[in-house]
């Protein structure tokens, strides 16, 4: 019997999870010293980089390309609005409304999943369309005209807006952490398998539907997050707005030019989209149009996106590697 | 009709096997029985059904109709993961290794998920699967930088990670230098010595013969020779459709 060693860790991995708790630290504090516009800017920015990050979960880790995640991201505001109308406190609707997006993706995955490529992901946007008619049925939304989640307006503006960014860090760092976790896990493993060769991966003993159905529901979880989150900054309701396919542009765009495939990519495509969204967030559908060629812009020149280019020229990697031997041939030794 | 005497029960059996492909059938009621600890080879000219075959038994394709019997039990309608985890590996004709993961990383999820290792008792099974492969030294590159020889030593590496009672070779030994034959013939002949019972499709028959008790000659998706290796050459009918006159 031989042992080996292995390294899942690098220093440098470790010392960015250190630096990224310190920065979580700073920003759970930042409400005390920043202003309400900064405070605001910032939730917005949590949920791009949560819709970012659970895109790439799904398209660069499990090779799910979905064009529908705006489903979940419409369900979970819905769900809330639905259990605030029914009593519930709003922030805690916010979470349960999330959960229960969670819960809706459980049915969706189990047909959904059995398409493959382009048919899943053109699936996905037909559900994400059936499930807004669906939702405007209901006479609570009344329709196009939308509706409001006026129990917020009990709240006072500024204990409001900083309950909604502590939320959006809140879930920003679960989900983070979450991902990192799965990724790191054996699920992780399997799901990368899947999306390099699902044959082959079924052939090592993988049970592929559980394992997408697993990412599944989590990146729906997690859209879903960011939709009531964006519902609480917002305030109002709408469905052509909150099932919008917007959401799928932006989150194409972040993880596509950021980097699929990496841990750090779809962040720092996030705070690129967030920037160009300050600028040039107004011009409507032009905007939306060039999003969309930068993407797949990248998508055929550069499809490392920026930070996957980066790692490859310079070999540095902070939060996305794997499992290393150590001394593949040296540390054998006799136990 | 044979002269082999009965298998009590086999290890993997397949039993009037059909395989068809829209109206193309590719398999003819075909039956294998491989006993266990027992090596078979697989021969047959090109397109004669044999890689079909193995994707019956492994689970990637379903029949037509017939039965896929393993340790006793009936995995006819089972799908390929969990034959792999009850013990059925196999490697591809065509590697299939996964690109975006580095070699050692793809036996380790072979060990995790096939064999249901965790920890470093997974870590030390896909470590000794790449040092039996003689993959030690790549562990750590990426799967998508080997060439064809390593990737199909990777092939076999996921597959013995896996921890396998039946293993289904598919021309593992296509074009590897004579040297390099060499090594991977001491290796199966080490596997079947452990006791691992290998079908092993090649059609590098001199490779074969070093290591099989018995050879099947397929043909146009049927057997139609199987025995002791030099009765199955000397067939008339398997030199007709197999060597095709050139020998
Ligand atoms: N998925 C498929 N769809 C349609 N036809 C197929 C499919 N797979 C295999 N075939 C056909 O079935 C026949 C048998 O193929 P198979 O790969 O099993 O042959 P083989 O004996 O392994 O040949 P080789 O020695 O060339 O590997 C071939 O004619 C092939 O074209
Ligand atoms: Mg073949």
């Amino acid at each position: 019997m031989t042992t080996y060693a292995v390294e899942r860790w690098t220093r440098s991995g470790r010392v960015t999870v250190g630096a990224a708790a310190g920065v979580l630290l700073v920003l759970a504090l930042l409400p005390t010293l920043a202003t309400g516009l900064v405070i605001d800017k910032l939730t917005t920015l949590f949920i791009y980089i949560l819709l970012a990050v659970m895109w790439n979960l799904l398209a660069g880790y499990a090779g799910l390309v979905s064009v529908g995640q705006q489903a979940f991201f419409g369900v979970g505001g819905y769900l809330a609005l639905r259990l605030v109308d029914a009593g519930m406190t709003p922030y805690l609707a916010l979470i349960v409304g999330a959960v229960g997006a969670g819960l809706v993706a459980i049915p969706i995955s189990t047909f959904a999943l059995r398409l493959k490529g382009g048919e899943f992901a053109i699936a996905m946007w037909v559900i994400a369309e059936v499930l807004r008619i669906v939702v405007m049925f209901d006479p609570l939304v009344q329709g196009e005209t939308g509706t409001s989640l006026l129990a917020l307006n009990a709240f006072d503006p500024d204990l409001r807006r900083n309950l909604t960014y502590w939320l959006g860090l809140g879930a920003l760092a679960l989900m983070l952490s979450a991902t990192m976790w799965l990724l790191r896990s054996r699920i992780g493993a399997a799901a990368q398998a899947i999306r390099d060769d699902e044959e082959a991966a079924a052939s090592i003993g993988i049970d592929v539907m559980r394992v997408k159905q697993i990412i599944f529901v989590l990146a729906a979880f997690g859209c879903a997050l960011a939709g009531t989150i964006w519902l609480a900054s917002a305030i109002t309701f709408l469905p052509r707005t909150n099932f919008g396919v917007q959401w799928t542009v932006f989150m194409l765009f972040m993880v596509l030019v950021g980097g699929l495939k990496t841990f750090e990519g779809p962040i720092i495509g996030a705070i690129i989209f967030f920037l160009l969204q300050e600028v040039f967030g107004d011009l409507g559908v032009w905007y939306l149009t060039g999003l969309g060629v930068i993407a797949v812009g990248f998508a055929l020149y550069l499809p490392d996106g920026l930070w996957g280019t980066w790692r490859q020229r310079t070999g540095i990697d902070l939060l996305s590697g794997g499992v290393m031997l150590k001394n593949p041939v040296t540390v054998k030794r006799a136990t | 009709m044979s002269e082999e005497p009965a298998m009590v029960q086999p290890m993997l059996e397949g039993r009037g096997i059909d395989k068809s492909f829209g109206a193309f059938k590719v398999l003819k009621a075909v039956d294998l029985a491989v006993a266990s600890g027992e090596a078979v080879g697989i021969v047959g000219p090109n397109g004669a059904g044999k890689t079909t075959l193995f994707g019956v038994l492994a689970g990637a394709l379903l029949p037509t109709a017939g039965t896929v019997r393993f340790a006793g039990a009936d995995l006819t309608g089972t799908g390929a993961a969990a034959r792999c985890r009850s013990g059925i590996a196999r490697t591809h004709q065509v590697p299939r290794p996964f690109l975006g993961m580095s070699v050692f990383e793809n036996a380790l999820t072979a060990a995790q998920f096939g064999a249901g290792l965790s920890g470093s008792a997974a870590e030390d099974c896909a470590a000794e699967a790449l040092e039996r492969t003689a993959l030690l030294n790549h562990a750590n590159r990426p799967a998508a930088a080997l060439g064809l020889l390593d990737r199909k030593r990777l092939e076999l590496a996921r597959a013995l990670a896996t921890r396998p009672r039946v293993i289904l070779l598919d021309e593992i030994g296509g074009g590897l230098t004579e040297a390099e034959l060499g090594l991977l013939i001491t290796l199966i002949g080490q596997l079947k010595a452990d006791g691992l019972t290998i079908v092993w499709i090649e059609h590098i028959l001199h490779a074969l013969l070093k290591v099989i008790d018995r050879l099947v000659c397929m043909s146009a998706g049927a057997v139609i020779a199987e025995g002791g290796p030099d009765a199955v050459m000397a067939d008339p009918e398997v030199r007709r459709a197999y060597l095709g006159g050139s020998l």
